[in-house]
């Protein structure tokens, strides 16, 4: 099958770039450890509520200030609201819903994950610069989706 | 562009078949009023979400959304696809269907047209307030399911009518290649009947049963993985028809060749090969999938930009040798070459202009742990209005203002010409315009999917709303867009007969160096499917087996809205 020269430069052009765009993702994300949000780690939603650690929501000191933050989202809001937070925290996030899918993104940031029912989700964010963010959910979960939304106090 | 008709071809002057063309015809009245409808919907929203009007407590915003999804993205796409399908194997394998074919597009149709009423009562009698990607544990009316499943059989139907005319062409064309248009109707079929086997799935035996109450929970992690092993080859059964519409019809509109056969099936064959198992791109942010395998979808996500890159090479290849050949001299001389008054032309070239941005934000959102930035955003709205609602769009409706009259036996005139150019533009600056502030937008974290807030006047949110307002202003020009299309379409199908000379022609290519052969191994449809199993099973099996594995516990349904 014949191939026009400048149509293999193209092609190669564009595969060498690719493979250059996959070779920073793959770093920043195995070797750097920005990875997206993952989560190997199933709940009933059923019993969210008395399930550790969701038995027991917020801020949880784990070392120098780095916390686990257990979180629920539930229609149409986050458990717990308007959470306090020290600058420069490390911050594991758990978050799972007992309900439908919900998005837990606090604007700003590179936290943007599901909360999806019978699962965990984790990540973990260092909050370096201090002010009130706005946690919203976005990914549709009925009537009032556009008032599910919350803020975390960095100071 | 003369002052007479858009001149016909003596070559393609047979007239269309008549029984054909009223099956043709049937589908693309479906899609346009699908069109006209969701458009109408999509109005409303962006008018809501500017604050410019509140809806009547009978219209929920949810509802209004739902039923521009399914109307645009499954029902007008769908039904375009299918029509301009049958026309052109029609058109390229035989001048007629055989009567089993025809019949069998009439089936589908039917069973598509009864699935899509009865989803848009179930949407408007806000049962189904899911929106179109009706994600588990939300639950809608069991009928809303039956609908879907009305539509995907029906496609299913239709696909096998184009295997069967695909067949009896090679049977009765013994040792020649299949004409290009019929080679690629039959792999975006293919794909399709490959893709929707996860929607299929999920939809019988998750969605249904659950829906009815015979089974109590549904394991949603299990349903988006099936759905999006479905919702990634969707787009690509969306782009392979506009790139068909690029291929074999635009080379012969502007008066050149088709740069090079069998590279185009190639990329078709990639196409089928790359484009099912990548789903977990719509999925990076979920849990229940481990990073490695994330990663290595969007390793095979990148790969199916490659048939994109060879398509924006061989369309470039075509307009420089056509212009060339017309005379054009120094580097960009051919540019002037182009017929840019004639509609045929610069609507599908205004579409493949606006896959550059399309493409490369696609690039983006498939970027792994890069796609935290813009996941759920308004970005990924901005993204598919410029990918399906600009290129594939304007493709479509490029190809109606010749494939409509060519059906009816009747002209394109040069007025209908003018009003398309005019719509071509007036749809260019809405889009343009509505996607940029959805790309700002959404960057700075504006949520789609999501009705007028302000969430309590924080000050993120305020930010967002001038951009807002852009997107009501430019939804209402493309509103005026859609409208303009409608007329057009009536237009079309009211225009003069035609004779010879003067009906429309249906623009078929020739090859640009036709000594050369395509190889016939492109052909071997078993290879291409046994590779696709193998690619999906490599992609899937591990992840997906943990998750019927190891199951999460299931969800009750829910109705929350």
């Amino acid at each position: 099958m014949h191939i026009h020269r400048l149509e293999k430069v193209w092609l190669i052009i564009g595969v060498v770039m690719l493979f250059i765009f996959l070779g920073v993702l793959g770093i920043g994300a195995f070797a750097m450890g920005m990875q997206p949000p993952t989560g190997d780690h199933t709940i009933d939603p059923e019993k969210v509520s008395e399930t550790y650690p969701f038995n027991n929501p917020g801020l949880e000191q784990i070392g120098d200030n780095e916390y686990n933050a257990y979180m629920i989202a539930y229609a149409f809001g986050f458990t717990p609201a308007k959470m306090e937070i020290p600058l420069g925290a490390k911050v594991h996030f758990q978050v799972t819903s007992p309900d439908v899918i919900h998005g837990f993104q606090i604007t700003g940031t590179t936290v943007n994950l599901m909360a999806v029912p019978g699962e965990v989700n984790h990540y973990t964010y260092t909050f370096d610069k201090p002010g009130e963010y706005l946690v919203l959910c976005n990914e549709y979960c009925g009537a009032g989706h556009e008032y599910m939304a919350t803020t975390i106090i960095v100071k | 562009m003369t002052a007479t008709a858009i001149q016909a071809s003596a070559a393609d002057n047979r007239p269309f078949d008549a029984k054909d063309g009223k099956l043709v015809i049937a589908h693309l009245l479906v899609a346009f009023t699908a069109l006209l409808i969701g458009g109408i919907a999509g109005l409303l929203q962006g008018l809501v979400r500017g604050g410019v009007i509140e809806l009547p407590s009978e219209l929920g915003y949810y509802q209004i959304l739902t039923a521009h999804g399914v109307l645009m993205a499954l029902i007008f796409t769908t039904f375009f696809i299918i029509g301009f399908l049958y026309a052109g194997i029609s058109k390229t394998m035989g001048g007629k269907l055989i009567g089993v074919v025809n019949r069998m597009g009439w089936a589908g149709f039917v069973l598509m047209t009864i699935g899509t009423i009865l989803g848009t009562i179930m949407i408007l009698a806000n049962e189904a307030t899911v929106l179109y990607t009706f994600y588990a544990p939300l639950k809608a009316n069991p009928f809303f399911y039956i609908a879907l499943v009305f539509v995907v059989v029906g496609s299913w139907l239709a696909g096998f009518g184009i295997f069967t005319q695909y067949r009896y062409w090679r049977k009765t064309n013994k040792g020649k290649i299949s004409p290009l248009f019929g080679f690629m109707a039959v792999s975006t079929m293919l794909l399709w009947q490959i893709a929707t086997i996860g929607v299929a799935i999920t939809v019988l035996f998750q969605f249904i049963p659950w829906s009815f109450g015979w089974v109590e929970k549904i394991n949603v992690m299990i349903s988006r993985t099936l759905f999006w092993y479905f919702g990634h080859p969707l787009v690509y059964f969306w782009l392979m028809p506009a790139y068909i519409a690029w291929y074999v019809c635009i080379p012969k509109i502007i008066g050149g060749k088709l740069f090079s056969d069998s590279m185009a099936r190639m990329a078709f064959v990639l196409f089928i090969l790359l484009s099912v198992p990548v789903g977990f791109h719509h999925q990076l942010m979920e849990p229940g999938i481990a990073p490695i395998w994330k990663y290595i979808q969007v390793i095979l996500t990148f790969m199916v930009v490659v048939p994109s890159l060879m398509t924006a090479f061989a369309m470039f290849a075509t307009f420089e040798q056509t212009g060339r050949a017309k005379g054009a001299r120094g580097l960009f001389g051919w540019l002037k070459k182009l017929p840019w008054g004639d509609v045929r032309f610069f609507a599908p070239f205004a579409g493949m202009l606006v896959f550059i941005p399309a493409g490369a934000g696609g690039i983006i959102n498939a970027s792994n742990q890069m796609n935290a930035l813009v996941h759920n955003t308004l970005w990924v709205t901005g993204h598919f209005h410029l990918t399906v609602a600009t290129t594939v769009a304007l493709t479509f409706f490029g190809v109606a203002y010749w494939l409509i009259p060519h059906v009816l036996g009747r002209q394109l005139t040069p007025k209908v010409n003018k009003l398309g150019i005019i719509q071509t533009i007036i749809w260019l600056i809405g889009m343009l315009f509505m996607s940029a502030a959805m790309h700002t937008s959404g960057i700075m974290g504006a949520p789609r999917r999501t009705a007028f807030t302000t969430y309590g006047d924080h000050p993120d949110s305020v930010l967002w709303m001038p951009y807002y307002v852009v997107m009501a202003i430019s939804g209402t020009i493309l509103f005026i867009g859609v409208i303009l299309m409608c007329y057009n379409i009536i237009a079309l199908m009211r225009a003069p007969k035609g004779d010879a000379n003067t009906v429309a022609e249906f623009p078929i290519a020739e090859k640009a160096d036709a000594a050369e052969p395509t190889p016939r191994w492109l052909e071997r449809w078993g290879v291409w499917v046994g590779l696709v199993i193998v690619v999906v099973l490599f992609a899937y099996s591990i992840p997906f087996g943990d998750m019927l594995i190891n199951p999460a516990p299931g969800s009750k349904p829910w109705v929350t809205w």
